[in-house]
């Protein structure tokens, strides 16, 4: 009764070589990472020294360390989040928990996704335009931070709407139910429960934003300056432009110089990506419905 | 000495006049009219999509949070028509609302019960203390969970988080309780702890029951609607609509089994 049939067989198969296949996909998506990641270890690895990292390039860029890039992005970074968190979770918290699905919020969607969909350099010239230009704050740590903001506040919204989104309807009828308004439900039932999604979606975010090059490139970050920003008024340098121009601008750079460089931008962005997903999966084996 | 006249039981805390409620037009419950006494247990059955959900939140004002809901006619809660309430917070924190399938909220137990308690401005821990005991045990709660109140209320088992639903809403001070459908997810054995508690809660406020089981509101509604397609057919006494005094023929055949 449960002999195998010649379809039987043929169905195992089948079924054999498709997952063969899709096994093979997947290792060869891991393949180009290591490579990478291997082949800046091998070349970059010898540079990098407590020294390295916390003195400034000497010698007309061939030799020294990165401090003040490495000093520079963290300002930059942590500046535009300042802007875009607080920004990008009031609006995604307004689109979640009180706009109505009508015309308005739908063309506010459409231009999150648009916005997200913007080429960098696009943003590179508006943030000229409007911050540089416009509102007179040069090419500055500000300007370029607001740059980036702008550029992150889309991806911003969206992830934190779906961690929001993520909490069940029915809590909040419930609590609605109880004589709660909509911000004492956000408050006691909605955030506490969404919070750590929140800050995984931002995590990753800080990520992305450290390795951009074309957003700051003209707002803010410059080719090489000795001295550390004071303020945000100041222009500073930054790692990813840093790699950028040891990488292709500067001759009789040592060959292992911009892979050192390279090594510990992505270092950093590894760093962070990793609490991120550290975090997601604390939270995962943290079921709370 | 003069006869006291039989206790005014006859008090309406809650009257609705030409209830219609539809949905982007669709109509789902027309021509209710009713009033419903202070201290009894009303009893709504009926088949699904009867409408019987609908009318709890037109009472509560949840129509505000259902996109496309209308309500219109008039709706009287003790002494107010909620259509004109400015404040449909304290409305609604004065009705306690128990949904089909329990709602634990993903937070601590004693958070749950503490929740409307703390909305209210109650503060001090010895005050919430004594309000999370005492609404827990009067929901025949509070000895399967005291020794773990700080364990989180949305995975305890189904019957004891509607039970634990029944403790939010008391803590509420509701003077009127709606439950629907409450015992679609629960075993039979919580369905009858739950009903002897109503039957306790009665004494301090009114009750309105809709269920799924026909024989729950004859155990415990003094009056019952049934409400069949989007209109309330019959509104009797309970004892005389199960013994065969339904005026309506389809009550009959929908007591008797015979349809829904
Ligand atoms: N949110 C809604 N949107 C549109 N139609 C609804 C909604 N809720 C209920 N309805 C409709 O209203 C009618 C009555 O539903 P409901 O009040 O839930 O009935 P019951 O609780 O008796 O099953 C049904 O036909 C249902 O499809
Ligand atoms: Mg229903």
């Amino acid at each position: 009764m449960f002999a195998e049939t010649a379809l039987n067989v043929r169905d195992k198969k089948v079924q054999g070589l498709f997952r063969l296949i899709f096994g093979l996909m997947t290792v060869l998506l891991i393949i180009p990472v290591l490579v990478i990641m291997g082949m800046l270890v091998y070349k970059g690895g010898s540079i990098i020294t407590i020294d390295f990292l916390f003195t400034a390039p000497t010698d007309g860029m061939t030799a020294g360390g990165i401090f003040p890039a490495l000093f520079g992005t963290v300002w930059l970074v942590a500046v535009a989040l300042l802007i875009s968190v607080p920004i990008g979770i009031a609006a995604a918290i307004y689109l979640s928990e009180y706009a109505a699905d009508n015309w308005f919020t739908r063309i506010i969607n459409l231009a999150i996704i648009n916005l997200a969909g913007v080429p960098s350099i696009v943003h590179a010239l508006f943030g000229v335009g409007a911050f540089v230009v416009f509102f007179k704050f040069g090419t500055s740590i500000l300007a370029a931070s607001l740059t980036l903001a702008i550029m992150t506040l889309p991806v911003v919204i969206v992830s934190t709407r779906e961690s929001l989104q993520a909490v069940p309807r029915a809590f909040r009828e419930a609590c609605w139910a109880m004589g709660a308004t909509r911000w004492q439900t956000i408050r006691r039932v909605v955030l506490p429960n969404s919070v750590s999604g929140i800050l995984t979606g931002v995590i990753l975010e800080v990520s992305r934003t450290t390795g951009e090059t074309a957003p700051i490139m003209f707002t803010g970050a410059v080719f090489f300056t000795p001295l550390l920003p004071q303020s945000v008024f100041d222009q500073t340098m930054a790692m990813s432009l840093h790699l950028f121009v040891v990488a292709t601008q500067v001759p009789g750079v040592p060959e292992e110089l911009p892979f050192g460089v390279a090594l510990v931008l992505i270092g950093m962005v590894l760093v962070m990506n990793s609490v991120s997903i550290a975090l997601r999966m604390y939270l995962r084996g943290q079921k709370k419905w | 000495m003069v006869e006291e006249a039989p206790v005014a039981a006859a008090a309406p805390i809650l009257s609705v006049k030409d209830l219609e409620i539809s949905y982007g037009g669709q109509k789902a419950l027309s021509g209710v009219n009713l009033e419903i006494l202070e201290n009894e247990i009303f009893g709504i059955i009926g088949p699904a999509n009867a409408g019987k959900t609908s009318f709890l939140k037109a009472i509560n004002r949840m129509d505000i949070f259902t996109p496309g809901m209308q309500v219109r006619g008039d709706i009287t809660f003790a002494g107010h028509n909620v259509k004109h309430l400015k404040n449909v917070y304290a409305l609604r924190s004065a009705i306690g609302v128990v949904f089909p399938l329990p709602v634990g909220l993903p937070m601590t137990i004693y958070d749950n019960v503490a929740l409307a308690p703390r909305l209210r401005g109650v503060k001090s821990k010895v005050d919430l203390d004594i309000i999370v005991e005492h609404c827990l045990a009067r929901a025949a709660l509070w000895d399967e969970v005291k020794d773990r109140l700080n364990s989180l209320g949305s995975l305890l088992s189904g019957g004891q988080q509607q039970r634990l639903t029944i403790a939010r809403a008391l803590s509420q001070e509701p003077i009127l309780l709606m439950l629907d459908e409450f015992s679609i997810a629960v075993d039979p054995v919580t369905t009858m702890r739950i009903e002897d508690v109503l039957k306790e809660l009665k004494q301090e406020m009114t009750i309105i029951l809709v269920t799924n089981l026909v024989q729950q509101a004859n155990r415990l509604a003094d009056r019952t609607a049934f409400f069949l397609e989007g209109s309330c057919v019959e509104i009797n006494d309970t004892q005389s609509l199960f013994c065969g005094g339904a005026t309506d023929q389809r009550t009959t055949d929908y007591i008797e089994g015979r349809f829904g």
